[in-house]
């Protein structure tokens, strides 16, 4: 029996390192792109692996080292909302509208996807 | 070649600063989940990880005494592992249709008036340093 803190911990710093590198090459390969692709895409592709983990029906340890540790960091609110904030003030606030709206709609994709997956 | 190993060694040290604020930031967020059971301990992270991440962004920019250290384990670890988009939108898929409507516009509006705080609170740091 492992320390749910040493599971969530150790998925944890998997998840915001993989986050970061995700980061980084998202906004690489769309630079100049005013969309902020990169927390949109480890929004959208964490929201759907841990739904597949939920939906499979993973035990506790896993959904502590996968679930509340590497997805739930690999994903981030704080960071979503600065951006959106970010962009209204600039200007953009119809891009900003977009944004807020896309994550979730990504996100609500990527849990129906992994339910899809999950009955397969 | 000293150039090229300085800045595997500046990548791994980001790469650690990260890491280890990620570590605490989750568990941060699991303790709060445990004080404050369902929606609300998600909530809470949320929307506080909102404000002291508009304080530190703006920080950067306004005022500057913070070290981009201070950022790599303070935003991109600490605070964007506290605060999370999956389970927020898991549980707001597997909550009754009304009560999923409250808690994102209630996560979405308070999220971005805590960055606003945030910013504010920045702001007037800014002032008085």
């Amino acid at each position: 029996m492992v320390s749910p803190a040493y599971l969530i911990g150790a998925g944890a710093a998997v998840g915001a390192v993989l986050r970061y590198a995700t980061n980084q090459y998202v906004d690489g390969v769309a630079a100049r792109r005013r969309f902020p692709y990169g927390t949109f895409t480890v929004n959208v592709v964490g929201s759907f692996v841990l739904a597949l983990v939920t939906f499979l029906g993973a035990g506790t340890d896993v959904l502590y080292l996968i679930g509340t540790g590497a997805c739930g960091s690999y994903t981030t609110f704080s960071s979503f909302s600065v951006d959106t904030v970010r962009l209204w003030e600039t200007g953009d606030r119809l891009l900003a509208g977009w944004y807020a709206a896309a994550n979730f709609l990504g996100a609500l994709g990527g849990i129906g996807l992994a339910f899809g997956v999950s009955t397969l | 070649m000293t150039r090229t190993m300085a800045a595997r060694l500046r990548t791994l040290e980001v790469v650690f600063l990260v890491a280890i604020g990620g570590f605490a930031g989750a568990n941060m967020r699991h303790v709060l989940s445990i004080v404050v059971p369902g929606l609300g301990g998600t909530f809470a992270a949320n929307v506080l990880g909102c404000l002291a991440l508009g304080f530190l962004v703006y920080e950067a920019e306004l005022v500057g005494i913070l070290a981009e250290k201070t950022g790599f384990v303070a935003a991109t670890g600490f605070l964007s592992s506290f605060t999370t988009y999956s389970t927020f939108a898991l549980e707001a898929v597997q909550s009754p249709t009304l009560t999923a409507v409250g808690y994102v516009g209630a996560t979405y509006v308070c999220g971005f008036a805590a960055v606003l705080v945030g910013r504010r609170l920045a702001r007037s740091l800014e002032g008085s340093a």
